[in-house]
């Protein structure tokens, strides 16, 4: 879809809502190069949220809106929990229908697209907790991967059932104790980065979202291999300050004791020789980009120095 | 309406798009010798179906690998297996989201295991149709006709149609996507029939021209968007009602779900049109009146057979739609009767109970002979328990210690 498309005939312009203006006039549709140094300058994708305070889920959640390749294109998909609370917050089209089955809605949502909209693009990207990711939705998550299904999934890694107070959840720590884990959890954390390498996917990032640069550079990559070859899989670190015991201000504190190298969220990547040569080729064409867009500075700021001179 | 411009245009397969109207009333048919499953293949041939998903289970298995090879001869825009009918349901669901106009087929335990998706369907207002084909779901493990699947449907919000025979589902799969998709209706179906009885068994069907397919499926008639990014997104709310426990989130779910049971009531003008009424009435002056669905039906006409050779006049009445429910159709249908018995292929009776619940004097309602598990229903046993229910002596019938 265009940005052509949502245009507001004049003579209706002040009576559509304040967010649907701004949509119009400030989106960033179409534009090359969004990321999450955008945020701030429009509504657009998400203004508000519903979270707690200090919920490193919302910052997650900025970072993934600004950073879509092409959200005039994108439909996300989500599930019950957290995630739940932020969608209908947000500009681009997205699906809630049970708890778990978010990756077979993408599945059948990515083939009616293809079949409807072939050789155009149309983005499918998950995005679900943990519970809904591994646990309740585990069965459904994995035979999208092994189906080669084309879109991506993230997976918020709270590390519990959030959104329901705090319950035992299959990537949990092992000897955490939780709400229904009243002796501490008694197996270790699923490794379901593990899982989606050996499962198919073809990009597989695990980190927090302490650093919104790196977010931005998972979140395009994931989304154009998974457009381009295959299933793509991140599992994001967004605490449950709440939960674990921490302050509104802890957040990214938290986020950034457990990235430490020896910590469960070390960066950790796997990306198949496919990918990785679309990558390359993905970070050139980029890098080309950027090389026009300087030269065009440049040959427009000497422009503006001659007819200065002239002047 | 943007569908009648298409008409004369060719889909993906070649196919003629028809005017729905004429090519179900007025095209040529060609009589067939088809078991229900194959019967299933060919109007899903002719019905411009986007996706369709398949899951193996007993006893649509033959149905759903039939289309896969319509998908195959590029019928059907996409098509695959699913893991399970839960998430088979769910991928419908991403389906037709999308806009795709989906089909799937579903049996017995898979109805069960799927079943949280029913009522997510219809409140999502997703005009997927389903063809189930009842099967036993009690344990210890049956895959025999029976059914009990179907009360589990009826308070879905789903529209829930009951095919007697292989000529009935032909039509009403094609009949069933242009009521389903109508834009002050737009609920998923759920097109039912006796498994094995109907799947399984041959049949003369009159089939329309292959070369003649419905209109494409235009997303854009819907009471709710596509999800397609090719309309404006919009913020839904500030606060997701799911947290508010307040009277403005009670009245948006209370609102929301009356409407569907509101599109529900207005798919009626629709269906009474296409299915020449939700009734079908035979000997309407009679005094007693088998009424039922499905092959219950059949076996009813069998058993009015027999009853007329001993002086026993009995009517017919056939109920085709169970959602809506002709509630006024059936009290007009059975004023004069004074005895009312309802057939079911099911041990609780759930037919006979919605009927008594329908009409005046419900003590004429008998719930003879229910039964279940795979049992077959001669007409025989009908006639036998009609006669006892009337205190007439009947024929002792084997096994049935009458």
């Amino acid at each position: 879809m265009s940005k052509e498309r949502i245009k507001i005939a004049p003579e209706m312009f002040d009576i559509m809502p304040e967010e649907y203006q701004d949509l119009v006039e400030r989106a960033t549709y179409g534009k090359d190069g969004r990321g999450w140094k955008d945020i701030g300058t429009s509504k657009e994708l998400i203004e508000e949220h519903s979270l707690c305070a200090g919920c490193p889920e919302s910052m997650a959640f900025r970072y993934i809106l600004a950073s879509l390749p092409a959200p005039e294109d994108t439909v996300m998909v989500g599930s019950t929990g957290c995630t739940s609370l932020v969608f209908p917050h947000v500009g681009v089209h997205n699906i809630h229908s049970l708890f778990g089955n978010q990756n077979a809605i993408a599945s059948g949502l990515k083939r009616a697209l293809s079949v409807r909209f072939p050789g155009q693009v149309k983005d499918v990207v998950v995005l679900a907790g943990d519970g809904a990711t591994v646990d309740i939705g585990l069965d459904m998550t994995l035979q999208a991967w092994f189906r080669q299904e084309k879109f991506t999934t993230i997976c918020f890694d709270n590390e519990l059932y959030a959104n329901t107070g705090g319950q035992e959840s299959g990537l949990m720590q092992k000897g955490f104790v939780a709400k229904m884990a009243p002796v501490g959890k008694t197996f270790e954390k699923v490794k379901l980065p593990e899982i989606a390498r050996e499962s198919g996917c073809h990009y597989v990032v695990n980190c927090t979202v302490s650093k919104p640069n790196l977010v931005e550079k998972v979140i395009k990559n994931a989304i154009h291999v998974a457009r381009e070859i295959g299933p793509t899989y991140l599992q994001l670190y967004t605490p449950c300050i709440l939960e674990i015991g921490k302050n509104s201000m802890e957040g990214l504190q938290e986020m950034r004791d457990s990235e430490k190298p020896t910590e469960r969220f070390a960066y950790k990547e796997y990306v198949s020789d496919e990918a990785k040569e679309l990558l390359t080729e993905l970070a050139a064409k980029e890098k080309e980009r950027k090389a026009a867009l300087k030269k065009q500075l440049a040959d427009k700021q000497a422009a503006e120095k001659e007819l200065a001179a002239k002047a | 309406m943007a569908t009648q411009s298409l008409v004369g245009t060719k889909n993906r397969a070649g196919q003629v798009v028809e005017d729905p109207w004429k090519m179900m009333h007025e095209a040529e048919r060609t009589p067939c010798f088809f078991t229900g499953s194959e019967v299933i293949k060919e109007a899903i041939r002719r019905a411009n179906c986007d996706v369709m998903i398949a899951y193996p289970i007993t006893p649509q298995s033959e149905a759903a690998a039939l289309i896969g090879e319509l998908f195959a001869e590029g019928f059907i825009g996409d098509y695959f297996r699913g893991e399970s009918e839960f998430a088979v349901m769910s991928q419908c669901a991403g389906a037709a989201f999308g806009g795709a106009r989906v089909f799937t087929t579903t049996a017995g335990p898979g109805t069960m295991r799927a079943m949280e998706n029913f009522p997510m369907w219809a409140g999502a207002r997703l005009p997927i149709q389903m063809i189930v084909t009842c099967r036993g779901i009690n344990s210890p493990l049956s895959i025999q006709p029976d059914t009990l699947e179907i009360s589990y449907l009826l308070n879905t919000g789903m529209l829930v149609w009951h095919a007697e025979t292989a000529q009935d589902f032909y039509d009403w799969i094609l009949k069933g996507y242009m009521v389903s998709e109508e834009p002050d209706v737009h609920l998923p179906l759920a097109l039912c029939c006796d498994g094995f009885f109907v799947t399984h068994t041959k049949d003369v069907v009159n089939l329309t021209p292959a070369d003649m397919c419905l209109p494409p499926y235009d997303p854009y008639r819907s009471p709710v968007p596509c999800m397609d990014m090719e309309c404006p997104p919009v913020r839904m709310m500030r606060d997701p009602f799911v947290m508010k426990s307040n009277y403005i989130s009670y009245a948006t779910h209370a609102s929301w779900q009356q409407e569907v049971w509101a599109a529900i009531e207005r798919s009626r003008k629709h269906a009474i049109r296409w299915l020449d009424g939700l009734i079908e009435v035979d000997r309407p002056d009679a005094e007693i009146l088998i009424v039922s669905s499905g092959t219950a039906v059949s076996q009813g006409r069998e058993a009015q057979a027999l009853l007329e050779e001993d002086g026993i006049e009995v009517g017919i009445v056939k109920i085709k739609t169970l959602r809506p429910w002709p509630g006024d159709e059936i009290r007009e249908a059975t004023k004069k009767a004074k005895h009312i018995i309802v057939p079911e292929f099911n041990v609780t009776g759930w037919l006979a109970k919605e009927i008594r619940a329908t009409i005046d004097d419900g003590d004429r309602v008998f719930a003879g002979p229910h039964v279940c598990g795979g049992m077959t229903m001669p007409p025989e046993v009908i006639a036998a328990d009609l006669k006892k229910h009337l205190g007439l002596k009947s024929e002792s019938l084997a096994g049935r210690g009458s």
